[in-house]
């Protein structure tokens, strides 16, 4: 059937924020939708509050709004645009609930405007696990034995028949999120509650624990014709009991025989046709005893997921891509595979290498929160790697992660597990942890017997002794010194993913050494390609990866190349926003005539996209393997500064003169603290005083000289790793011994390992600097000099809360055109200065004194590519990142403003960015903000008003302000006479405010009415704080730490508020944003528009 | 683990040289023509397929054995392939459906091998140049490529006599089966798991691949069955004949060779595809419907699509064109040239038994 022409205008639903169990294979998903849509020329509506994706760049869509993906917004923007039917499924869970909730208001389905990728029936059936069951037993499937509760009370009589150990899982959830597997009924009593409180429709699934078993997951399309395909099959590595999101997973699956195999395919293919997804994908998750192959259907999503992004990259199958085409009514045989380019899209992929996805967790940042995982989705990125066989593609994927490992142990931070006795490893191998892996191996590796591991942890026996074949080639190397080492050894080490490091390792030499003696030796890496067909037919896309083969099928060519290294994978700190500015310089580099050519492995992205680039290398970002690419592309420059510190940390040991943009040794400027210095007196720019200690004694030292509170970190990181305030000499010996046991060789901890921490990088201790505004500044620099400010962000947390992790706005709201315009002079003076090519972050601190006077401070430059990039183009129309790649290839400002690319800014408008923190996966964690960023995403609100944009921002990072009830205030009491003005604010708009009884009695004392006071902790009068919050009783929760002292003070109120799902603002600035922000909110009609009309009507009278 | 490799090296027969190590029973040279099957699973299926009679089969995906050999998935009693071209044998297998490990089983079955070959380079090679002959083993590369050219293609070759049946046998009819039909099948090489689909519907009697025309209709079958097979279909010509003599009197179903040999037998011709279809994820249109099955291949040779009158093309492959169906209404004839029994691959196309079923229905 050809595509409808009965519609003419689609609303394409976003996910929103990264969010853990949601993160930027949404982008990819949705990027891929709008292309293909506006090809087949539709005209694209576009709705996702997340400004660092791709989709929402303005070509993406033709009308693309960057508002709160909630139903009243939805309703306005389908008012306003009458589009003919709205697509859900490519934007995650948020999209589906979000299609649902409007599908209830009639807004969408029957009487509204028409769902296409899947019925309001089968979201339904799909998700709404009482019908998923009835519907999976109707078509004589099996499922574990359950049953349904909607109270506790129901929950608890399930339970009794279900027995334990039970699984609890909740309705339309994404990732997992409250669910989890009781072994004990006072587990299960926490569980059920919990899962109940997470569910929208209060419905959880008490199901039979069939931990132990294996998972697999099938990817799966249909079209309107019925016709049926899997595109990809993925075995999990963990058992059942761990998330799929969370579990190491491989493609295709590898212990399956074809009969068990087709008898899971006809199963897909009967979930999907019962439930009814009529176009798309869905992926379906089986779990298999392995005792008596007995299969039964956990779940299905009938919508594009993670694992179909996942199942793209590792077959080179693009699924959202053919969704959106199937959507509009094409069937899968009138779509052709673009790899082959001639055989039609409507086929099973077959592949001819291994597949390996290891995500990548972020425990480090949640100090108490226990790293054991369960059902519960809490990893914040992924990485994928493919190699011919499992043992290469797994030790390839490990030293994808960046966490220091250079594969599956033989490397120094194997050190760590010498001290566990054989029973403490099998029994840390027992446990899903991150870690599980490497126990896997050493207990291996000690002999401990893999029918004793196979027994303990579940995990195939199939997989431990593929695991065990790199043990025992590593206890054969390990004996040879590299002179023992002949050809066929290298070639089967190589084959086995060996990196050079860990041969160098295990042979006592360096790298460099075993390089060279193996190239010397004739065994280089070969790169293959992936093509969907296992070579049957020839390729028409370079989606390469490298191993250890005869030849070589890097296609020959003679243009001008440009290798882009990526972001590597999603982590806090270093996420989206850099994968944005990577795939901006490949469109923009391609669009000037350049051959581009990107190198990563993170498969959530747009740049591991095969029609991103050029060409694509789906390797990891280690020097060796970006080593082999440059050695397979001779190209005629690298971008390393736009992928966050993952290519930068390679750049200095890069060929000299490949490098583009801003020498490293300008960065290294930037970065080492004695130029720093140097260079900032000689510009005449005020810093914070402080100096740099390697020692207890001096970090000491120079904190009495400067003053507390101090500011204390580790150089050369990012996302403020291990980045603390300290108020008094006892917590910065602590804070210095933390960081000094990072730094310390073998006993290195996770910022040793990922930063590098050294004795050369030694830390920084700085005055920090009380009550002062942050204002991050993002300039691109050419080389004739010209600077050209992006913008400036006045943030609303203030200084000492992580960058990433505070709101910020264009254009600043408090500050003056005096103080704008120092702050973009120092920005320029600083460019010029760093002889930056390319970007520029600088990151300022603004006191104002006691006489309205404004004091500028420079806390710290970047020249590279910073989080805020997207935001910036986005708020307004300027290319930054494109802007910057075509700088770095040498055209400069005035050319790139003759072209077209630099425009105008557009104003006229105000654009918020606010942070979205993963508390709510989290519930031990203390939500306080700090130096140390936690969030994983960002969304961005537009509107006339600073107050309007903020409050968008609370909607869209699902903290959502209330409009009446009771407002909590408990406040330090350097934050009293500011909070007071938030707090009458409060009262102005009817609501009751409730206070601890020190913050009541300031508000009291100037004359407002405090309806409840409540003890504190330890206080045994009145009510106590955490009891009112968990009752309901409060709507929003104002909790500002004393002084920023003791972390533990107020930590039991703001995580009695994350329990209970209430807002929390943790400072007085937020407070004041909020009540200013609900104000207008409440009192002004909702309004939206595009961000097409902001960007070019701006000059004109806002048509609204 | 590396001293008790053995050495060893593929010769094709255009001297292209790939090394590897030997596995499964010890062999100096094995030659045949090379093949390549990309599917991921079945393995076992494969091997046992009496369709790659006389050939090396090459598989794409580079981890076999993983799942072990069990008793239940022969596609016959022996394998009649000549040997076992892989990138990764599994050293442990696992699985509960497994009785055995896929070395051990292709020592007991005389089937050597040759494990760590670049079998994408080789894929890419065949892809290019075509169905080679080529030689495996631990001799010298001289010797190898001697046997490369020296062994034979299969074109001209009738390998059917090689992996028939000697005498007629019996395979009863399924025990749920009300009222089964009487099908005679030809035995040209055929899979059990055919047999296992025909016994669902009918009692069989199968039969050597030389049984005449008049043998067969003395059985007075409700239908016939013409299996798959190895070799060049144009050389089959005792086939030709038996079934020239039974189209029109009885419903006749082919699957594969005998697919070919029908379609021969109705006035087409057959010719050789550059390096065939083997695989598990071929798509297939059904034209009455317009719908696609993905579908189960193995197959060097296929049907010219310049059909006689009377002879409808009824299935289509999406990839390439060729054609995969056929029917004659009046003789009450139909095929295809791939496997809706899988064994291995999937399951779409095995409604085409059940269209057997209806056509024996009429022809009662």
């Amino acid at each position: 059937m050809p595509k409808r022409t009965d519609i003419e205008t689609i609303l394409l639903i976003g996910s929103g924020p990264i969010v853990i169990g949601q993160a930027c294979e949404f982008d990819y998903s949705g990027t891929q939708a709008c292309r293909v849509l506006m090809e087949e020329g539709y005209r694209v509506v576009l709705a996702n509050s997340n400004p660092a994706t791709i989709m929402t760049d303005p070509e993406f869509a033709d009308r693309t709004y960057l508002e709160p993906l909630d139903p009243d917004v939805l309703a306005a923007i389908i008012d306003r645009e009458r589009p003919d039917a709205v697509l859900p499924t490519l934007g995650g869970q948020t999209a589906l609930n979000l299609a649902m909730a409007l599908v209830e208001r009639g807004v969408v389905g029957e009487g509204g405007v028409p769902l296409i990728g899947a019925s309001a029936e089968a979201i339904a059936t799909a998700e709404d696990r009482e019908k998923f069951k009835e519907a999976m037993v109707g078509i004589g499937l099996q499922l574990p034995s359950s049953g349904f509760a909607y109270t506790l009370a129901e929950a608890m009589d399930t339970v009794a028949s279900v027995g334990l150990p039970a699984i609890i899982r909740p309705s339309y959830i994404l990732g997992g999120g409250g669910t989890g597997i009781a072994a004990t009924h006072e587990e299960f009593r926490v569980l059920a509650a919990e899962g109940l409180a997470t569910s929208p429709i209060s419905e959880i699934l008490i199901e039979q624990s069939i931990a132990g078993w294996k998972e697999y997951e099938l990817e799966v399309m249909r079209d309107t014709a019925d016709n049926c395909v899997v595109v990809c099959s993925i075995e999990n590595l963990d058992p059942m009991g761990v998330h799929t999101g969370d579990s190491i997973t491989v493609a295709p699956a590898q212990t399956l025989s074809d009969v068990e195999y087709q008898t899971m395919r006809d199963d897909a293919f009967r979930v999907i046709r019962r439930v009814g997804v009529e176009t798309g994908g869905s992926n379906i998750q089986f779990a298999v005893n392995p005792t008596d192959g007995r299969q039964v259907v956990i779940e299905m999503n009938p919508r594009v997921s993670r694992s179909s992004a996942l199942a793209s990259k590792a077959t080179g199958f693009p699924i959202a891509k053919i969704a959106a085409r199937l959507a509009v009514g094409y069937t899968l045989d009138e779509i052709p595979n673009d790899i082959t380019a001639k055989t039609p899209a409507c086929f099973e992929p077959t592949i001819d290498y291994v597949v390996t996805k290891v995500p990548r967790w972020a425990f480090e940042k949640f100090p108490g929160v226990s790293d054991r995982l369960g059902t519960r989705m809490q990893s914040v990125g992924e990485v994928m790697a493919i190699g011919r066989t499992f043992p290469e593609s797994l030790q390839k994927a490990l030293r994808s992660l960046e966490q220091g490992r250079l594969g599956l142990g033989c490397d120094p931070a194997e050190a760590e597990l010498a001290a566990l006795d054989d029973d403490e490893i099998v029994r840390a191998a027992a446990t899903a942890t991150p870690q599980r892996i490497f126990h896997l191996a050493e207990a291996l590796r000690r002999g401990l017997g893999q029918s004793r591991l196979a027994a303990a942890t579940g995990v195939d026996p199939w997989f431990l002794d593929q695991i065990s074949i790199i043990v025992e080639e590593r206890a054969h190397l390990a004996g040879l010194g590299i002179d023992g080492v002949d050809r066929r050894t290298w070639r089967r080490a190589k084959r086995l993913g060996f990196s050079d490091g860990q041969l160098a390792y295990l042979l006592g030499c360096t790298e460099g050494d075993v390089r060279a003696a193996r190239l010397a030796a004739g065994v280089a890496a070969t790169f293959k390609t992936v093509d969907t067909c296992a070579a049957e037919f020839e390729a028409h896309t370079p989606y390469l990866y490298s191993t250890y083969e005869d030849d070589d099928e890097v296609p020959a060519s003679d243009g001008k190349k440009i290798v882009i290294l990526g972001s590597g994978p999603n982590r806090i700190g270093q996420g989206i926003e850099f994968d944005y500015c990577c795939v901006h310089a490949s469109f923009a580099l391609a669009d000037a005539g350049y051959e581009t050519i990107m190198v990563n492995c993170n498969p959530e992205t747009v740049s591991t996209d095969y029609d991103t680039s050029d060409r694509l290398y789906f390797e990891p970002l280690t020097l060796e393997d970006v080593q082999n690419v440059l050695d397979a592309e001779q190209p005629d420059g690298i971008i390393v500064s736009l992928g966050g510190q993952t290519p930068l940390k390679l750049a200095a040991a890069l060929p000299e003169g490949l490098v583009l943009g801003t020498s490293p040794a300008s960065i290294d400027v930037a970065e080492d603290r004695q130029r720093w210095n140097e260079l900032c007196d000689r510009l005449g720019l005020r810093q914070p005083a402080g100096d740099t200690a390697t020692t207890v004694e001096r970090a000491i030292e120079i904190a009495e000289d400067v003053g507390y509170p101090v500011l204390v970190r580790p150089s050369y990181v990012l996302g403020g790793r291990a980045m603390e305030i300290v108020y008094n000499a006892a917590d910065l010996s602590r804070a210095m011994k933390e960081l000094a046991h990072f730094g310390a060789g073998e006993t290195a901890g996770s910022l040793g390992r990922e930063g590098g921490l050294s004795a050369e990088r030694p830390v920084l201790v700085d005055r920090f600097l009380e009550d002062a505004i942050e204002v991050d500044v993002d300039a691109v620099r050419d080389a004739t000099g010209e600077v050209f400010i992006g913008g400036v962000m006045e943030h609303v947390e203030e200084a000492g809360v992580h960058s990433g992790d505070s709101a910020c706005a264009i254009p600043p709201p408090t500050l003056g055109h005096a103080t704008i315009e120092l702050l973009e002079e120092q920005t320029g003076a600083l460019a010029a200065a760093l002889d930056v090519r390319g970007l520029l972050n600088v990151q300022f601190a603004v006191r104002r004194d006691p006489g309205g006077h404004d004091e500028v401070f420079v806390i710290e430059a970047n020249p590279r590519a910073s989080r805020t990039v997207p935001f910036v183009a986005k708020a307004t129309g300027v290319p930054l990142a494109k802007l910057a790649a075509r700088i770095m290839v040498g055209a400069t400002l005035a050319e790139l403003r003759t072209e077209g690319l630099l425009r105008p800014k557009a104003t006229g408008h105000v654009s918020v960015k606010e942070a979205v923190l993963p508390f709510g996966r989290f519930p031990e964690s203390d939500t306080l903000l700090g130096p140390e960023m936690r969030s994983t995403g960002e969304v961005m609100g537009i509107d006339t008003t600073f107050g309007l944009a903020f409050a968008k921002t609370q909607i869209s990072a699902a903290n959502p302000l209330p409009r009446s009830g009771s407002v909590f205030l408990s406040l330090a009491d350097r934050d009293k006479p500011a909070g007071l003005r938030a707090a009458r604010r409060f009262a102005e708009m009817g609501f009751d405010l409730v206070a601890t009884s020190g913050t009541a009695d300031y508000l009291i004392d100037h004359g407002l009415g405090v309806a409840t006071v409540v003890a504190k902790l330890g206080e045994d009068t009145g009510s106590d704080a955490v009891e009112l919050i968990s009752g309901g009783k409060v709507d929003l929760v104002v909790n500002t730490p004393r002084g920023r002292g003791p972390r533990a003070d107020g930590a039991h109120i703001r995580r009695a508020a994350n329990l209970a799902n209430v807002p929390c603002l943790t400072t007085v600035a937020a407070a004041t944003a909020a009540a200013g922000g609900m104000d207008e909110w409440f009192n002004s009609p909702l309004r939206v528009r595009s961000l097409q009309e902001y960007h070019h009507q701006s000059q004109l009278t806002m048509e609204l | 683990m590396s001293g008790d490799l053995r050495e060893a090296a593929l010769v094709l027969a255009d001297g292209t040289v790939f090394e590897g190590e030997a596995i499964g029973p010890p062999a100096a040279t094995v030659g045949g023509e090379v093949v390549f099957n990309t599917a991921m699973t079945g393995y076992q299926e494969i091997i046992t397929d009496p369709s790659y009679a006389g050939q090396i089969i090459t598989f794409t995906y580079p981890h076999i054995g993983n799942y072990g050999v069990n008793g239940v998935d022969n596609e016959a009693s022996r394998p009649f392939c000549r040997g076992v071209i892989v990138r990764d044998l599994a050293r442990r297998h696992s699985s509960w459906r497994s009785s055995g490990d896929l070395a051990t089983f292709m020592r007991a079955s005389g089937i050597p091998g040759i494990a760590g070959v670049d079998t994408r380079r080789l894929t890419r090679h065949l892809r290019d140049s075509g169905a080679m002959p080529g030689a495996f083993g631990t001799a010298d590369h001289t010797t190898l490529k001697q046997a490369a050219v020296d062994a034979e293609s299969t074109d001209g070759c009738d390998l059917t006599a090689e992996v028939t049946c000697a005498e007629p046998y019996h395979r009863p009819a399924a025990a749920d089966v009300e009222s089964p039909f009487h099908v005679v099948a030809y035995d040209f090489g055929i899979k059990s798991t055919i047999l296992r689909h025909l016994s669902k519907l009918a009692r069989v009697e199968v039969v050597p691949a030389s049984t005449s025309a008049a043998d067969v209709l003395d059985r007075d079958p409700d239908g016939v069955f013409l299996s798959n097979g190895p070799g060049d279909p144009a050389a089959v010509t005792h086939a030709h004949q038996a079934i020239a003599g039974l189209i029109g009197r009885v419903p006749v179903f082919g699957i594969c060779l005998g697919h070919q040999l029908l379609a021969t037998a109705l006035g087409t011709s057959t010719y050789k595809l550059p390096f065939g279809h083997h695989g598990g994820n071929h798509p297939v249109r059904r034209i009455e419907t317009g719908g696609v099955e993905i579908t189960s291949q193995n197959h060097n040779y296929a049907v010219a699509d310049d059909v006689p009158t009377g002879v409808e093309i009824t299935h289509v492959n999406l990839n390439d064109g060729v054609v995969e169906g056929i029917r004659s209404t009046e003789a009450r004839a139909f095929s295809v040239q791939y496997h809706p029994e899988a064994g291995p691959g999937p399951h779409d196309a095995a409604y085409l038994f059940a269209l057997f079923a209806d056509l024996m229905t009429e022809g009662v």
